[in-house]
């Protein structure tokens, strides 16, 4: 597994675009299996959020207690509106959070249809899902983690390295990103700081996060290991935390997928697939 | 215009195409029985796991009088249907007894006032609904241990059935009827109450009056209200849908540890 690794003899020239072998075959395995796991723990994630659209902080809420967010759809004459209350703020957001079309009719549901699963109404349904995928998701986690440390794919390819955590590199490669202007040439080889960095959260803070405020909502797991609600500050918190570090990782898949199609979608989609990345020289003629 | 697409539209289509069969498709998997079997193939997987890093001991956290939510939220039935329940709230639960049976050496049936001169147990609480609200509530009752010990538990018994009082569906054939079922790991935990005060007082009709399930490591529709009576069984698939309780028999786990 020597990921980012040059092929030999495919790679004749410095002065040509050549291919080079970046991912890993449990990169690319635990990447889409990943892929499909948050994909499904979304959508069922949200057909769960529809059943109580509303979210706490503390040990305990309920429909009288104090709520930091609700979505809501109230009687507007003879239809509905949808509105989303974060903290003191009211936001009309009709047809999309709190009343949407089904089947053309406007609906009160939280989130709508199309980005929930099941897509009708069905909490037990979603829940299956959720926690199927759940399992699925930590065992691939998990697997990744073990290959990343025993590999050394984090030591070699994740962890920023000294020159890139210069104040003026990082600024620079703040000012590239701004143009749309990615590495080429040797940098290429290597992820820049700012992907390092953002892989680094996903897997180090946002996923380990997910888990552990998931595993807070359960009493089960509460009564195994009391010190999760400490830490979280209770069920309530927890499940607020689940839905705001899922709000973060959908923020980071839009920029992620941004970042591949301007980067060059085809050359990424195939490390991804096969492994091997073309590396386009530096230079004016390339 | 070529009817041969350039190789990356062919992709662009085929992905976006792709995007659409598996929305319109998620449906028709969660109602495909073979994927179902597989998706709830991932409850054994949780009992397992929790009952392994869980042991007999482990609590729930108990709370103090200061954690009360202001208001302990009513779920599912408010107020049950019928004449039968309405003759035992006008008699202030005078005439009720819990009837205590099936594999059990003695056959018990014990009034409120029977149950209350039991050794009690008050803890304050977590109720978890699995639509994802919680309220901190104190509950006093009788540890169901001390009541199954007194019935004498027979060997081959192997889970604990509530009868309800309420019907949360209108059915003609009583699979409308509130039931539910824990296995003896959760029925002889020290904080599993069959509790008949909330807050200090009474409970109230909406919370379950005159009895209800405290089992406290599992979610709320586990907490069967208005408890008529108790049936000790080596298998619950010949009750209601087989599945072990009213929510069970539409979908939800049995093990309702998270």
């Amino acid at each position: 597994m020597t990921s980012l690794a040059e092929i030999p003899d495919r790679a004749p020239s410095r002065t040509r675009r050549h291919l080079v072998y970046r991912h890993g075959v449990a990169t690319r395995l635990t990447h889409w299996m990943n892929v499909l796991c948050l994909a499904v723990l979304l959508m069922s994630g949200l057909q769960i959020f529809n059943a109580h659209p509303e979210l706490y902080w503390g040990q305990f809420g309920a429909d009288s207690d104090h709520s930091v967010l609700a979505i809501h759809a109230t009687e507007n004459g003879d239809t509905l509106a949808g509105t989303t209350r974060i903290g003191p703020l009211v936001l009309p957001t009709t047809g999309v959070l709190g009343a949407s079309k089904v089947d053309g009719d406007l609906v009160e549901r939280a989130f709508p249809a199309w980005i929930t699963l099941p897509g009708y109404q069905d909490l037990a349904t979603g829940r299956r899902w959720h926690f199927f995928f759940a399992w699925l998701f930590v065992i691939n986690g998990l697997a990744y983690l073990l290959y990343g440390i025993i590999s050394g794919h984090f030591r070699r390819d994740l962890v920023p390295d000294r020159d890139q955590l210069a104040p003026r590199h990082v600024l620079q490669e703040i000012r590239d990103h701004a143009r749309l202007r990615f590495p080429k040439g040797e940098e290429a080889k290597r992820y820049n700081t700012l992907q390092k960095v953002a892989y680094l959260g996903v897997i180090v803070v946002l996923l380990p996060l997910m888990v552990l405020t998931g595993l807070t909502m359960s009493p089960a797991m509460d009564s195994a290991f009391p010190w999760l609600l400490d830490v979280f500050g209770g069920r309530q918190s927890a499940r607020t935390i689940h839905f705001i570090t899922a709000s973060l990782l959908v923020a980071f898949v839009i920029v992620h997928i941004a970042m591949v199609l301007l980067s060059g979608v085809w050359n990424n989609l195939r490390s991804m697939v096969t492994g091997r990345y073309a590396i386009t020289p530096e230079g004016p003629a390339a | 215009m070529s009817i041969i697409l350039p190789r990356r539209r062919f992709l662009s289509l085929a992905a976006a195409g792709a995007g659409s069969l598996l929305l319109g498709g998620c449906d028709e998997l969660s109602q495909n029985d073979g994927v179902t079997a597989v998706l709830e193939s991932a409850e054994e997987l949780t009992m397992r796991a929790q009952r392994a890093i869980l042991s007999d001991r482990s609590l729930a956290r108990e709370f103090t009088e200061a954690d009360l939510s202001p208001v302990f939220r009513s779920n599912g039935t408010s107020m049950p249907d019928g004449e039968a329940y309405a003759a035992l709230l006008e008699s202030k639960f005078k005439t009720w007894k819990l009837e205590i049976g099936g594999l059990v050496a003695t056959p018990l049936s014990l009034s409120l006032a029977d149950i209350k001169a039991l050794p009690s147990r008050t803890q304050i609480t977590r109720h978890d609904c699995v639509e994802g609200w919680s309220a901190i509530g104190k509950w006093t009752g009788v540890p169901l241990a001390v009541v199954l010990r007194k019935a004498g538990v027979a060997p081959n018994a192997r889970y604990v059935v509530f009868n309800c009082a309420d019907d949360l569906e209108q059915s003609l054939d009583g699979t409308g009827r509130y039931y539910e079922s824990i296995d003896l790991v959760d029925a002889f935990h020290p904080q599993t109450l069959l509790a008949y005060q909330l807050n200090g007082t009474d409970l109230p009709v909406e919370n379950g009056a005159p009895l209800r399930l405290r089992v406290e490591r599992q979610l709320g529709y586990k907490q069967a209200k208005y408890i008529m009576g108790i049936s000790l069984v080596d298998s619950f698939t010949a009750l209601g849908s087989g599945k072990g309780g009213f929510w069970e028999d539409r979908g939800y786990e049995w093990y309702a540890g998270i």
